[in-house]
């Protein structure tokens, strides 16, 4: 551990909070309707699309309304994102495929659709063998926009269903949790678009690329052959980072040098993963008019962030066993982090890997800057710690809000049973109804993934994706959970051993699609990722009319330190429950034996 | 609500989005990208007398093709090589063949492997076959950096630990004739800080210091 590294961490969490302050008072003007800076550049945009659309954005929907607008969305963007990866050939003529790239096979293509579509972005294929420029582009990109706006809308609209007070309360407007399409337009063009677009030009003086030129192919410095991928990398990484996307245009990620060049692009990206995310909190507080509430699920959010950070420097920080038993010397020294250097590029460090791994795994972004699969025991762990939370600590942009938000009001309800009263929430009493949908909408994920896993473990089809060359024992049960945990989280990060596409890297000979993962993979995620959104939906559709009671003596603070502390116990106790027999078997065991297990070998 | 109206409305939004989004904006960022950091947009691509080398910030290997009895050795369709001592070496690749920034991998060696263990291993003992004739005293295992028997994570990683770059500058010194101090200055050169001075590692870019040293001497 170096001072530069502890440095690192602070600095980050402190601007973090100074820039997602003002970005959440902002962004609760974007959603309450109100002039924001930016309403000269895009107000024409905005009408000509609800002109086109035919969209009256003042039209309040019901839940049920909403919902149906989100779900045919979706799917519409789920067939368009798969024809356009299916027809990869028939775009040639655009200039986009300069590598003359066929189409990855059905399968495949299945689970990379149900990937993007669900914000996901978890690759069974390698960006620069498998998808042209046109692919990446119109496919990719679109989906990272706008699977990012779908989460974010839905998190806006459970805010309303708190906020909205009983004197707003209107014949046709009663039950309104806001308007799909107004909300989508202008989270895109208000948030999203601005800043991509200034996240874009900062990677590229940094020295991402962003070209349409075909590889490089040339004899090195010592003769010999040499080629470099290339493409319109810095447009796609900045929305695939602020979007809490996560999938890189490149196989590695935000590991390649085009994608994530220097330390500093390193910060400013791992500040792009959690602006919004941490901004939304605040925008809630000032929604449901007091902001103390977000500052407190803000401090819970951050006091779990930097446990997991802590844990996974100083894990990372010791080495790994088998660099012990190979005699290398794991300390700082002069001119050298020292730590587990495999899978870790220099220029980042092990802090800069740590923390990089934390902020990709408490939010759902799920990209990499080093490989996870070669984290030690207790670092790696940690993603799956963070996974096992829900996805709650910050999480994907408006999933984790709303995520936390089911996690509040189960907490309130546990607090409200302990003091003897009526749980209730910022004036709206909890009933049976909505603490029926809060249980639902948290145990779907941790169902949808462990039994996946399950089905994964237990059958030949599902342990052929299994890395064997190098994943043996615990390893490879951690690269099966890992997998389900990740789809089903809709995070996308990978113990990237596990494969569900044969063969690809490389010429592609011979390459081919395991159906099995593909199809398991693309099913939990499109599982994991709409269900828990009806719920969230329908909480707020209960929650909207409901009459506001004042605050007595007998309600329970849900602002305060007390409240923090039951909202992480709640959190971990759920998370823990369900998981930790699961996490035993993999990376709890081999952090806590130091054993060295056999495999195939390379 | 007419659920095929709504839906050939989200048909209509999807492809209105696939034009601003999907074409429009990386258009319009590579305009900017393209006009402003022209060098940057295009990979800060490196030319020696005309011919391209490579990338700043792409590793490659600086390893030569093995000759035997006047031809180039191969060992299933690739040729074989080896390190060439007038080079610092980039870190130990996961990618196959090893730095290719066209297909690039994780090598995932999990932390409690014995595949890992053998690995790093072989990377120590190919670094001090390469090093420890030239280095003040001899290495010994516990004396190599981290970085130089770990694989890193894109397989293309273009920085070494400057830690890493002071033990090969003393082969590359003698293998060239040049003074040790010389050398590391060439390191000191080519040596990128942290980010704002604090986020990241010092790193030396290989390929940068390769080349200022092929300046300096000469190929030979």
């Amino acid at each position: 551990m170096t001072l530069s590294g502890w440095g690192t961490i602070a600095a980050f969490a402190v601007s973090l909070t100074l820039l997602a302050l003002p970005l959440g008072r902002y962004m609760a003007a974007v959603y309450t309707g109100q002039w924001t800076v930016l309403e000269p550049v895009m107000r024409h945009p905005e009408r000509w699309l609800y002109r086109l659309l035919r969209v009256d954005p003042h039209r309040g929907q019901d839940w049920r309304s909403y919902a149906r607008s989100l779900i045919l969305f979706s799917l519409a963007g789920w067939l368009i994102l798969y024809l356009v990866l299916r027809s990869q050939g028939l775009w040639n003529f655009t200039g986009l495929n300069p590598m003359r790239f066929a189409s990855a096979p059905w399968n495949v293509t299945f689970n990379t659709a149900s990937s993007f579509v669900t914000n996901t972005n978890w690759q069974y294929y390698s960006g620069e063998t498998t998808l042209s420029y046109f692919s990446q582009m119109a496919g990719l990109t679109v989906q990272n926009f706008v699977s990012a706006a779908v989460g974010i809308v839905v998190a806006v609209a459970l805010i309303r269903g708190i906020a909205k007070r009983v004197t707003d309360r209107d014949a046709a407007e009663a039950n309104s949790i806001g308007n799909f399409y107004g909300d989508l337009v202008r989270t895109i063009l208000y948030v999203l678009l601005p800043i991509s677009t200034v996240v874009g030009i900062v990677l590229i003086w940094q020295g991402s690329i962003q070209n349409f030129s075909p590889y490089l192919s040339f004899t090195g410095v010592t003769h010999l052959a040499q080629r470099i991928a290339m493409g319109p990398v810095a447009s796609q990484e900045a929305i695939k980072l602020l979007g809490t996307n996560g999938g890189g245009f490149f196989n590695t990620n935000s590991a390649h040098p085009f994608e994530n060049p220097t330390g500093l692009s390193n910060f400013v990206e791992m500040l792009t993963v959690l602006i919004i995310p941490a901004a939304l909190v605040f925008t809630y507080g000032r929604m449901v008019g007091n902001r103390r509430q977000g500052y407190a699920i803000y401090t819970t959010m951050m006091v779990m962030f930097l446990g997991a950070v802590i844990v996974c420097y100083v894990a990372e920080a010791h080495g790994s066993p088998a660099q012990h038993a190979a005699g290398l010397h794991t300390a700082a020294i002069a001119g050298s982090s020292g730590g587990n250097m495999e899978g870790k590029e220099q220029r980042f460090g092990i802090a800069g890997s740590a923390l990089f791994n934390v902020v990709t795994t408490v939010t759902s972004c799920g990209a990499v800057n080093s490989a996870i699969e070669s984290f030690t025991g207790i670092g790696g762990a940690v993603p799956f710690a963070n996974l096992s939370a829900s996805e709650v600590i910050f999480g994907g942009v408006g999933s984790g809000l709303y995520s936390i938000l089911l996690y509040v009001l189960l907490a309130v309800f546990i607090g409200g049973l302990m003091v003897g009263r009526t749980p209730e929430y910022i004036g709206k009493k909890i009933e049976a109804r909505e603490i029926k949908l809060v249980a639902l909408g948290i145990l779907i994920t941790p169902l949808a993934a462990l039994l996946s896993t399950a089905l994964a473990t237990a059958s030949r089809a599902g342990r052929a994706s299994i890395d064997t060359a190098v994943a043996h024992g615990p390893q490879a049960f951690s690269e099966t959970l890992y997998a389900y945990l990740s789809q089903a989280n809709n995070n996308g990060s990978s113990f990237a051993g596990y494969t569900g596409y044969v063969g690809h890297v490389g010429n592609g000979a011979g390459s081919h699609g395991i159906t099995f993962a593909d199809l398991l993979g693309g099913m939990t995620m499109l599982f994991a990722r709409y269900a828990p959104i009806l719920f969230a939906l329908a909480v707020a559709g209960t929650l909207v009319s409901k009459r506001v009671s004042p605050a007595g003596l007998g309600t329970m603070r849900t602002d305060n330190g007390t409240f923090v502390v039951l909202l992480i116990g709640v959190i971990l106790l759920v998370g823990a429950l369900t998981f930790f027999p699961a996490l035993l078997l993999g990376p709890i065991v081999q952090g806590l034996t130091g054993h060295l297990y056999p495999g195939a070998g390379r | 609500m007419n659920v095929r109206k709504e839906f050939a409305r989200a048909v209509t939004a999807m492809v209105a989005f696939v034009v601003a989004l999907g074409l429009l904006y990386p258009l319009v960022i590579t305009g900017i990208g393209q006009l402003a950091f022209r060098d940057n947009a295009n990979g800060q691509r490196i030319y020696v007398h005309g011919r391209l080398v490579g990338s700043k910030l792409i590793g490659q290997s600086f390893a030569s093709p093995v000759e035997r009895n006047g031809r180039p050795e191969m060992s299933g369709g690739a040729p074989v090589t080896r390190p060439d001592p007038r080079y610092f070496q980039t870190r130990p690749s996961g990618t196959s063949p090893a730095d290719n920034a066209a297909a690039t991998s994780f090598a995932n060696y999990g932390p409690n492997s014995i595949v890992t263990e053998r690995v790093i291993a072989a990377n120590i003992a190919a670094y001090i076959a390469l090093n420890g004739r030239y280095y003040p005293g001899g290495l010994t295992a516990a004396k190599v950096p981290v970085d130089a028997a770990d694989t890193s994570a894109s397989g293309i990683d273009p920085d070494i630990s400057v830690a890493n770059a002071r033990i090969q500058a003393h082969r590359v010194a003698a293998v060239r004739h040049l003074s040790l101090a010389t050398v590391n200055a060439l390191i000191a050169r080519y040596t990128s800080g942290r980010g704002l001075g604090f986020s990241g590692e010092p790193g030396v870019d290989v390929l940068e210091l390769n080349l200022a040293l092929d300046r300096l001497t000469g190929r030979n």
